[in-house]
């Protein structure tokens, strides 16, 4: 039986190694998602161009603005004079903002209630909402509460706004790095896709080449084949896992806070989910393109309904809901919690075991539907 | 166990697709030494006889034991016995020769200590050593099915079943791949190094120690079985050594010569006693009916004189498995 079982494993590690489509998908799509993810799908800004209108012209508005400038979220590329001014840069989209100092800053900042106002362009509600938060940041710094009107091109007027002294703190990810949100889910999106996938087309290019034909009348039993078949795939995307955290934490400076055993061991339950819906998926497949095209149908609405690339508060209910069908949405609340937080397993609790039971639930399924047949 | 030597016995399969009833009560039993062949045409219910006898297919109804053990309750050791070589190649085109045989010899149970020496003879014995390190995606067709054959005979099966072991083979090779049949079963075992087969040896009388069922169209290869099953319709309609199923067509097949082919041709075509007309080349063969065949020579001869051709030569001659094959194949479903 272990003798059956370690042929299989060795027979199928000889033909990953010898399959370019699946040494690709196995090697290169980890890496490119983590470049595509980690550079391209950032929310982070940089060198945003601001307008100034400095009505105070004092040593402390100087220095304000010196804070904005060394921050790197801000370039102070006009000089603003009027509230025509205002309008023609933000219109013409020449800047992103206009930072208006009024003209008794300093003189209120003596009194440690100053107060600036900054228009924002709020056209780009993401490039808006995180630059609002920058300036608060670097505001709250010189003990200046930062106003906004984010309504700039809605026509509204920019009168400034009842001063409202918000004091943001951020905790774990002070810099707001977006890539601390979508590296430690590309892991859950490798586990899930990859594994499900893989084990899909695996099995299924057993019966699509024939080569079912010849297992079937061999001593093999139907669990010798699966775990056989499987367990490559594991290790693979253990592996690929492995690959990912090396890359986040060196490249991208992801911070590895928790526990590595845990990681690992809830990595595996969700691994349990992807492997049974590739699994059940061989049951449905009678070609590669089916299983694939089958995994892709369920992988798609998870990685939107995960919390993958959009918070999963910020959905309708229904939605979020639907989104508790969805394994992988535990386990990118884990991954995150146990990379960024660093927390115990206490906080996570009510994740890993809807994890678990998500886990033996489908690859319980999987099991019975999985028939070493023809028929 | 009743007959030890009763390695393939199959009683009253029967299996079902949808609509298609493709095997409809079929018993077949062979003998340890024995080639069965399995002849019918396309979508007669070969290949799900074959696939229901090494329980790859559940049969809707009847018991087959392989060795004694039924396939369906006894599974594992009745595939222990079983070499099963599929119509389409089934191994592992990305592995090389050697790995794909290493494969299947280890999932059959073997320690790795015996597989290497074991493997190499069964290499050689099929021709294949000199490849062992090519993949099997590169081999030829008749290369392919010995591969399929060394890798089914790897763990030295009493049972083997061939689904069409020889369709798209080169003549040549069919010759290779007969020959090293007819040692198998002639042979008490496998022979552990390579042998070339000495070729005649009939395999019924050879008191072997292992059985073989095939399929085949070819009815040179039905031939060469100590035992044909005639398939038609799910059914084995005819069963028995090739001679005995010549016999069931003795004197009734006309061998007819003489020009020209057409008048002859509608003439014979013309006599109430005459069932089948069928060209073999310049001749016609004609089937006629039982104890027709005085009344058929005396009388077509004069017709064709009569129609203005010339008859050179009209006789009785021994039917071929063809014959046979042919006049099965039109009888009325009954």
């Amino acid at each position: 039986m272990i003798l059956r079982l370690g042929s299989i494993i060795r027979k199928e590690f000889i033909q990953i190694l010898r399959d370019r489509r699946t040494l690709a998908i196995i090697l290169v799509i980890p890496i490119m998602q983590l470049i595509l993810l980690g550079y391209a799908a950032t929310t982070d800004i940089k060198n945003v161009p601001l307008g100034v209108w400095d009505q105070s012209r004092s040593p402390q508005s100087r220095a304000l603005l010196d804070a904005f400038r060394s921050a790197n979220y801000f370039t102070i590329a006009y000089d603003v004079r009027s509230l025509d001014d205002v309008r023609d840069l933000i219109e013409g989209g020449r800047v992103r903002g206009v930072l208006i100092i009024p003209p008794d800053y300093a003189l209120h900042l003596a009194q440690d209630d100053a107060q600036v106002s900054l228009i924002l362009d709020g056209s780009d509600a993401t490039a808006g909402s995180t630059a609002l938060s920058a300036a608060q940041l670097i505001g709250q710094a010189y003990a200046t509460s930062v106003s906004a009107d984010q309504g700039a091109l809605l026509g509204r007027s920019a009168a400034l706004k009842p001063p409202v002294d918000v004091r943001t703190q951020v905790w774990y990810n002070p810099d707001l790095v977006s890539a601390y949100f979508m590296i430690p889910g590309v892991i859950g999106m490798i586990l899930y896709a990859i594994a499900s996938i893989l084990t899909a087309t695996t099995i299924v290019r057993e019966r699509e080449r024939g080569t079912i034909e010849q297992l079937i009348v061999t001593p093999i039993r139907s669990w010798e084949l699966v775990v056989g078949k499987i367990l490559p795939y594991v290790i693979v995307s253990f592996l690929d896992t492995f690959e990912v955290l090396i890359i986040g934490h060196w490249w991208f400076g992801i911070p590895i806070r928790g526990d590595l055993g845990l990681i690992l061991i809830t990595s595996g339950l969700l691994l349990l989910s992807s492997l049974g819906i590739g699994l059940l998926a061989s049951t449905i497949a009678n070609t590669q393109q089916e299983a694939y095209l089958t995994v892709w149908l369920t992988l798609l609405p998870s990685i939107f309904l995960s919390g993958f690339f959009f918070p999963l508060e910020a959905m309708p209910p229904v939605l979020q809901a639907v989104a508790y069908a969805i394994p992988l949405r535990y386990y990118l609340i884990i991954i995150r919690a146990l990379l960024i937080k660093g927390v115990g397993l206490a906080a996570i609790q009510n994740e890993v075991s809807a994890l678990t039971i998500f886990g033996v639930v489908i690859m319980g399924l999987a099991a019975v539907r999985f028939r070493k047949r023809l028929d | 166990m009743p007959d030890s030597n009763l390695l393939i016995d199959a009683t009253d399969l029967a299996r079902r697709f949808g609509p298609t009833q493709a095997v409809a009560g079929v018993s077949i039993h062979v003998r340890a030494g024995e080639i069965y062949g399995l002849v019918g045409s396309d979508g007669a219910g070969k290949t799900t006889t074959i696939r229901l006898l090494c329980g790859a297919l559940q049969p809707d109804a009847g018991t087959v034991t392989i060795c004694g053990w039924d396939v369906q309750k006894q599974t594992e050791e009745a595939r222990s016995q079983l070499g099963y070589l599929s119509q389409r190649f089934s191994l592992y085109e990305d592995l090389t020769v050697l790995e794909n045989i290493r494969f299947f010899a280890e999932v059959r149970g073997m320690r790795s200590g015996e597989w290497l020496p074991r493997c190499m003879a069964i290499l050689e014995f099929v021709g294949l050593a000199s490849f062992k390190d090519r993949r099997a995606g590169q081999l030829s067709g008749g290369m392919k099915q010995k591969l399929g054959l060394a890798s089914a005979l790897v763990t030295r099966p009493r049972v083997l079943l061939l689904d069409e072991p020889t369709t798209g083979v080169d003549p040549v090779t069919r010759q290779d791949f007969w020959q090293l049949l007819i040692s198998l079963v002639s042979t008490p075992l496998l022979p552990e190094a390579a042998q070339p087969a000495s070729p005649g040896g009939r395999a019924a009388e050879a008191a072997g120690s292992v059985a073989v069922l095939l399929s085949t169209p070819y009815m040179d290869e039905a031939a060469r079985c100590g035992r044909v099953g005639f398939m038609r319709r799910g059914r084995i309609i005819a069963e028995g050594t090739p001679s005995e199923l010549r016999g069931m067509l003795k004197d009734r097949i006309l061998e007819l010569s003489g020009a020209p082919i057409k008048l002859l041709r509608r003439l014979a075509q013309a006599d109430q006693a005459v069932e089948d007309v069928r060209a073999f080349g310049d001749r016609l063969h004609l089937r006629i009916r039982e104890g027709a065949a005085p009344g058929v020579m005396e009388r077509l001869p004069s017709e064709i004189r009569g129609g203005g051709g010339r008859s050179d030569r009209l006789r009785s001659i021994p039917p071929q498995l063809e014959d046979v094959f042919i006049y099965l194949s039109e009888q009325s479903y009954e």
